[in-house]
């Protein structure tokens, strides 16, 4: 149907409300494809949504009108998203309508925060863009923490959020927050939708900006009235100067060509892997690569997996709680070649002593990252994937006997063995006998603390994607709401969450959300009763004074997962733990595995912020 | 050392905000930053002067290359770039004084702009330096006011063509 009053404006249109708007009603209803309710065009209009032209215009259907809600959901459908993560309020009623009658599955949580995290955990679990919904001011404000999350880790994310009609804009109306500059920081890009006729460009701009490039959360903010305005495809706003979504620029041949000739004189490699080899899906070039090369291999948590934990030139992660073969490994190595990464604080320590006889080889799609904490001999700038590629063409086979045998030497001399207890449990046993029951098949989301980094340490990861933790930002919280995420967009695969009990609590209201959908999650509770991580920064560098870090209150976690209908139970022994592991995977439905361990266990090795690679930190008990 | 950019971005509501706010919040020093239209209505000039030491300075390039809007950055520092900047100044002056800043108004060829019993308020547009030597000239009669556009930048056109829409194409 054609815009047939000349002249007339959208949002003039939309203030008038005339007998059309229910004729048209009924013409929708005759010429849409999909059922559409009447009351759903009612409630469309009933905000001053928009009408389209006069009687006229209503003999000459050539489109069903949609109004911005429609086409928003209507755009989601044509791109294939399955799955939204939200919360409705005042400011999304219109948007929710909408989804009243799509096939898109909307996963209601029981804060926004969490169904941020959820579409995180979609996300990163498929390489899929998280799509999450939110209403204006708290509802927006609660999907900070979630975007910031997304945003350090590279994790491409759609938040759609309402926000007041444009009339009220600026006058700090009810549930007012300017989510559009508020999120600018912690977003890739964002929008705050002003015209109707701009929409469908908006939404397509901002889909493909999640994923294109270094991928990362994108935040469009709809005002209420855009929402039930009608938006004409025959009379759209035209971007003047479209953003222009290039191919990535081919790597620069002179500098994948430095790359091979550093690797090819080098004798101690190091292989240092990040989210970059998990986005581009590089396992099995990086693996060809190692095989190749003999390259040690350290991988951060946004790279667990994309190489084999189980591989013996695998290190695991580096930097303050990597093992003492890693962070030696990497002070032996003569080239260090970084893959996807961020040469982040944790990781490097001190700058001036990292690496100290290294060469530094960088390859990153984002040539922000080159030189921003860590000068590098070689920059190559470009997509991973390609530059594997281009590499593998060219570079020769150079087993490196010698640096296999130091490797080796320095896992044998160091090695990370769980520790052992024949009465309390280890919580790194007790993470161990969960990856041997997982057999390296499950989906791990961890939260963060002690447990995130013993699990970086001792759960076996054999995928990519298939190890889940906020890394960047390190947010408690994230655990139980992006393994949500990642089972519903996993239906079939075996996702287990490892979270400590601070960070269980702060989202702990999802279990009802586990409930309702049946998310059969398998969660193992490392519970010591405070929050481990600083109590350990206390205890080593605060002499011992433990400032609210120690709970004196936690509830029944056991019974308070029961009321949700989880299946749970608690674990003391530490002969039990690997029966109960099992008993835990083996369930159905959701399941809740309490493993009460001691207060004072410690991450270790632990490198002190700042300092350099070989400095461990030494504890009284000798133990590091 | 300093920089001068010249940032052309896409004239969309809150772009601003977006290379202001990357500039704050990675600590960077700004000097100024102004921003105008171009030639063409969609597209804005953001003149940014930033200060700092070297590797600063190249993220700061690299910072504002990734913002969405940003359709290119040209580093104009080493380029002999054309600049300008505008000022206006109000001095408390009356009586002697007053025909002495008049002097100085004078020598250097600043507009007047305003005129009153016991102020004067000139206009200055040059270079920085023109601008920083009528501060200079009219400091001891007593500045009550100013206000200063910050640098605006152009890179210096060669062979009769800028430089820069030579590359764009």
């Amino acid at each position: 149907m054609k815009e047939k009053s000349k002249g007339v404006g959208p949002k003039k249109t939309a203030e008038k409300k005339t007998a059309a708007d229910k004729k048209l009603a009924a013409v929708k209803a005759q010429a849409s494809k999909k059922p559409v309710k009447a009351k759903t065009d009612l409630a469309g209009g009933g905000q001053g949504g928009g009408q389209v032209g006069g009687q006229g215009a209503l003999g000459r259907v050539k489109f069903t009108p949609r109004n911005g809600a429609q086409t928003i959901v209507d755009f989601l459908e044509s791109v294939g998203v399955d799955t939204v993560f939200g919360y409705p309020g005042g400011a999304v009623i219109p948007l929710y309508d909408a989804l009243y009658d799509s096939k898109i599955k909307h996963v209601l949580t029981r804060h926004e925060q969490a169904a941020a995290h959820a579409a995180d955990g979609y996300a990163r679990s498929t390489g899929k863009p998280g799509v999450v919904f939110a209403t204006s001011g708290p509802g927006a404000t609660n999907l900070v923490t979630g975007l910031a999350t997304a945003h350090m880790d590279s994790v491409p994310m759609l938040a759609i959020t309402g926000q007041v009609s444009t009339t009220s804009l600026g006058s700090d109306s009810f549930q007012e927050a300017d989510i559009y500059g508020i999120s600018i920081p912690i977003t890739k890009y964002n929008y705050l939708v002003k015209d109707a006729r701009a929409l469908p460009g908006i939404l397509s701009e901002a889909y493909r900006l999640t994923d294109y490039g270094r991928p990362g959360p994108v935040l469009v903010d709809v005002p209420k009235d855009i929402q039930t305005t009608i938006v004409n495809p025959d009379n759209l706003l035209p971007d003047s100067v479209p953003l222009r979504f290039e191919k990535p620029p081919s790597p620069d041949l002179a500098s994948v060509d430095s790359l091979i000739e550093a690797l090819h004189v080098s004798h101690r490699p190091v292989l240092y892997l990040g989210g970059g080899a998990t986005i581009t899906n590089s396992g099995a070039d990086i693996l060809t690569l190692v095989e190749r090369t003999d390259m040690a291999v350290v991988a951060t948590l946004q790279a667990k997996g994309v190489f084999p934990d189980n591989h013996p030139l695998c290190l695991g992660i580096p930097g303050m709680h990597g093992s003492k073969y890693a962070n030696l490994a990497i002070n032996e190595s003569d080239l260090i070649l970084g893959l996807g990464v961020r040469f982040d604080d944790r990781v490097v320590g001190n700058v001036r002593r990292f690496a100290p006889l290294a060469r530094v080889v960088h390859v990153d799609i984002d040539p922000a990252e080159i030189g921003k904490r860590l000068p590098v001999d070689v920059a190559v700038i470009g997509d991973l994937g390609q530059v594997l590629s281009l590499v593998l063409k060219r570079l020769p086979k150079n087993s490196r006997p010698a640096w296999r045998k130091r490797v080796a030497e320095l896992r044998s001399t160091f090695p990370m063995d769980v520790p052992q207890s024949s009465r309390e449990i280890k919580p790194q046993a007790a993470i161990r006998a969960l990856s041997d029951s997982c057999k390296g098949q499950a989906i791990l989301v961890t939260d963060v603390g002690q447990h995130q980094m013993w699990a970086a340490q001792y759960f076996q990861a054999q995928k990519p994607r298939h190890f889940l933790s906020s890394g960047g930002l390190g947010t408690m919280g994230f655990g139980l709401p992006a393994a949500i995420g990642a089972q519903l967009a996993n239906p079939k695969s075996l996702v287990c969450l490892i979270v400590g009990d601070g960070g269980f609590q702060m989202n702990v209201q999802e279990l009802a959300t586990i409930a309702q959908y049946q998310v059969p999650i398998k969660i193992m509770l490392i519970n010591n009763g405070c929050l481990g991580m600083v109590r350990q920064w206390q205890q080593f560098f605060f002499n011992r004074r433990y400032s609210q870090t120690l709970f004196d209150y936690n509830p029944d976690f056991v019974a308070l997962a029961k009321v949700y209908g989880l299946w749970a139970e608690s674990v003391e022994k530490s002969d039990k733990v690997t029966q109960m592991v099992k008993a835990l995977i083996s369930q159905k439905g959701p399941a809740l595995l309490d493993v009460r361990v001691p207060r004072d266990e410690n991450v270790l090795p632990m490198i002190p912020a700042g300092m350099g690679q070989t400095d461990f930190f030494e504890t009284e008990e000798g133990a590091n | 050392m300093i920089k001068i950019l010249s940032i052309l971005v896409r004239n969309r509501p809150g772009v601003l905000s977006h290379v202001a706010g990357l500039v704050t919040r990675r600590g960077y020093n700004v000097e100024s930053i102004a921003a105008g239209p171009t030639e063409n209505p969609e597209i804005t000039r953001i003149n940014l002067v930033v200060s700092g030491d070297g590797p600063i300075l190249e993220q700061v390039v690299k910072q504002v290359r990734k913002l969405v809007d940003v359709i290119r950055v040209d580093d104009l520092t080493n380029d002999q770039p054309v600049t300008g900047e505008l000022a206006l100044i109000t001095v408390k002056v009356s009586g002697l004084k007053r025909a002495e800043a008049l002097n100085v108004i004078n020598l250097l060829s600043l507009t007047i702009s305003d005129i009153k019993e016991d102020s004067l308020t000139v206009m200055v547009a040059g270079t920085a330096l023109t601008v920083d030597m009528a501060v200079n000239g009219l400091k001891p009669y007593g500045i009550v006011a100013m206000a200063r556009t910050g640098l605006v930048a152009l890179p210096r056109p060669r062979n009769g063509k800028p430089k820069e829409s030579k590359e764009r194409d």
